[in-house]
């Protein structure tokens, strides 16, 4: 028998349950949850671990998503440690309670599976449906792999709930590509992830030994200082992330990934910048185009709100050209990571051209082919010194891979 | 009313309108509910009773909250207390008409199928009146409104008998005009597990249109008319509440007419909308009539 040299349990779980176990390991206290393809089997494990005693918390079987946030806020106001999961149409339509979350300075984390909006209906993936709620106030991480969703989740509650932070945070994962794919998640030991996550202290909340008003009249004088505080500590996020994923990682023998995970970057003069698993899938198309003689790289933005413009600057100083692969699109511009680099990018004295391509809306499948031919593309317009298509879709209908 | 308690919870300086029947209600609805209390208010006349940051003339927590989600706001307040060890403090979600009867019915809805463990109370001013007195589903028929600018077409939503439709264990309605009769309700609610629901119609002279002396004279001539009935629903029993009991005669309940006439709302009544009203106020009692015999 091999010797493991890092300590837990491993099995094989898919997307979803590595959330539903992480919200367990999280020791969570309110679960306020309502159904909705395809991130049903995170609300459904969990209300077996709470049935069957293995997770002592208060399950409310909300009857819409709005209340399912509703409820998150008003638990967390009270002092306890709030989770729920949603997905597309239920993000939609949490939308008010959102902003009020982020507002109140609630550390609510909550997992979102990336799902297409309709009409017509789609239960496939894309990331239309949290790249709608990027300017909200909510801490966005989007996950690459199980794994990476069960610990995000509990790097979460720690980020989330330090006195410096005290926002919420959805933790993203692509519909079926990761929510239904099974792939093998290590769970540290339970003692030791209580260590590392200690019960909630509240930095203020609803106290019959302290009334305090929450959320009142906020005139013209007030109102614009507390939101300039919401992005202060946004910007702290940046700062404190890393820490919180090195102390976890140090912990449990995992190897951090930072705010933007990199991926044979060093050389490259030619990067593609992609979220979540489209940038595991670039991998292969890299090591195909470095074959080629290319000098290809790819960065996975992992997370997008606050955006790492400070690291990314970093990253691709020395590159030529950025080929952004979006699954989204902001109808009337482009994919709004394509918007978030540029306009990173525009401090730089000499910066990289960028070339945008929308791809895999809806769950359209995207394969790593598509990829290389994207680099490929990339790659002749970056010896031109010139992006000939600011943003490309690719794999419509009719066209030929 | 000397028996009250002397504390009082919503302070002066507080930012009602003169004659406010809401503010009558919740300082009363307050005396009974004391300290161990946290409020939900959604949005509503009380977000701006009750002061702007970073004063407040309310001497219990208030977590305020989005119009349509105060009932199932108040049942995480409560869930998160619950899960603290925290049980003996009253989770009191206290909305207007707009946010129960119309935006928030899904909520309420959803926490008393559940049975979740709130105190909900809709102070119900018949309209939007915060956002300039616009119709709602609880405005009564013939009203004038500044969405209903000739009248509103139809009858006022009977909410209180929706909730008791759930099965909850309290349903009561009440009024500022008679305020020991609301507090010895909401003193019952409390003692109370699951949901309870208080209805306390509020009158309001900025929107209705009467003078804001009048406010206790026109809470009254509603019951006495009818058109506001005293109840509760204990465990599904009905009864009729002391002011509204005899009223089941029809003999004994003044003419809708007497209570329409107050109000600057109903100025353009026609004796044919008064007859309207009368006939739907006559069928709202013979079905509290058959509730009351059984």
């Amino acid at each position: 028998m091999v010797q493991v040299a890092v300590k837990g349990e491993t099995r094989f779980l898919t997307g979803n349950y590595a959330a539903a176990y992480a919200a367990k390991a999280a020791r969570v206290q309110v679960v306020a949850a309502y159904p909705i393809t395809p991130q049903t089997t995170i609300v459904e494990k969990i209300s077996e671990f709470v049935e069957h005693g293995e997770l002592d918390a208060q399950y409310i079987r909300v009857e819409s998503e709005h209340s399912a946030m509703a409820a998150c806020i008003g638990a967390s106001a009270a002092g306890a440690r709030a989770f729920t999961a949603t997905s597309s149409h239920g993000l939609a339509y949490m939308h008010e309670c959102l902003w009020w979350a982020a507002g109140a300075r609630l550390p609510i984390v909550m997992a979102v599976v990336n799902r297409a909006l309709g009409p017509g209906w789609n239960i496939w993936t894309d990331y239309c449906d949290t790249m709608a709620q990027r300017d909200i106030g909510w801490i966005q991480m989007y996950c690459a792999d199980n794994q990476e969703v069960f610990n995000s989740i509990i790097q979460a509650y720690k980020l989330c709930e330090d006195p410096s932070i005290q926002l919420p945070c959805m933790v993203d994962e692509e519909a079926f590509i990761l929510s239904h794919t099974s792939m093998p998640v290590r769970m540290p030991p339970q003692e030791e992830i209580d260590e590392y996550l200690p019960p909630r202290k509240p930095q203020w909340k609803l106290d019959v030994e302290d009334p305090v008003t929450f959320g009142a009249l906020l005139s013209p004088a007030w109102y614009m200082d507390f939101r300039f505080m919401i992005q202060e500590a946004m910007e702290r996020v940046k700062e404190l992330f890393p820490k919180v994923e090195e102390d976890y990682c140090r912990r449990f023998g995992f190897e951090p990934k930072g705010l933007i995970e990199t991926y044979r970057c060093e050389d490259a003069e030619l990067m593609f910048i992609a979220m979540g698993t489209l940038a595991y899938e670039a991998r292969l198309a890299v090591d195909a185009l470095r074959e080629q003689g290319i000098k290809i790289g790819v960065a996975r933005v992992r997370m997008f709100r606050p955006f790492p413009k400070e690291l990314l600057r970093e990253l691709v100083s020395d590159a030529r050209l950025l080929a952004v692969l979006d699954r989204q699109i902001s109808f009337g511009l482009e994919g709004a990571l394509a918007t978030e680099v540029k306009s990173t990018l525009y401090a730089m004295e000499e910066r990289p051209l960028v070339a945008g391509f929308v791809l895999g809306l809806g769950g359209r499948d995207v394969t790593y082919h598509q990829i290389e031919e994207i680099g490929r593309k990339a790659h002749e317009w970056m010896l031109k010194g010139k992006v000939e298509r600011e943003t490309t879709w690719i794999g419509l209908r009719g066209e030929k891979e | 009313m000397k028996d009250l308690p002397r504390e009082e919870y919503l302070l002066p300086g507080h930012a009602a309108c003169a004659g406010c029947g809401p503010s009558i209600a919740l300082r009363h609805t307050l005396k009974a509910l004391g300290r161990r209390t946290i409020l939900v208010i959604p949005a509503c006349c009380t977000s701006i009773i009750q002061g702007p940051f970073p004063v407040s003339a309310v001497k219990v927590p208030i977590f305020n909250m989005v119009f349509a989600a105060a009932a199932s706001t108040a049942s995480g307040i409560a869930a998160g207390l619950k899960a603290q060890g925290i049980e003996d403090v009253t989770v009191v979600a206290w909305a207007g008409d707009g946010g129960t009867a119309d935006i928030g019915i899904q909520a309420l809805s959803g926490a008393a199928e559940r049975g979740d463990n709130i105190l909900y109370i809709c102070y119900d001013n018949e309209a939007y009146m915060n956002t300039g007195i616009q119709r709602s589903g609880a405005t009564p028929y013939g009203a004038w409104t500044t969405t209903t600018p000739t009248g509103k077409l139809e009858h006022k939503k009977n909410l209180p008998m929706i909730m008791a439709a759930h099965g909850i264990p309290y349903v009561a309605t009440a009024s500022p005009a008679y305020p020991l009769d609301l507090y010895a309700k909401v003193k019952k609610a409390m003692k109370i597990k699951g949901t309870r629901y208080i209805h306390i119609h509020a009158p309001c002279p900025t929107g209705w249109r009467y003078p804001s002396s009048k406010t206790v004279e026109v809470g009254r001539r509603a019951v006495q008319t009818g058109m506001w009935v005293l109840f509760e629903i204990e465990n599904g029993k009905f009864k009729l509440s002391r002011p509204s009991a005899p009223l089941v005669e029809k003999s004994r309940r003044r003419p809708v007419e007497e209570y329409v006439r107050m109000q600057g709302r109903f100025r353009d009544l026609t004796d044919e909308d008064i007859a309207v009203l009368q006939a739907w106020v006559d069928e709202v009692w013979e079905n509290y009539k058959k509730l009351y015999s059984t």
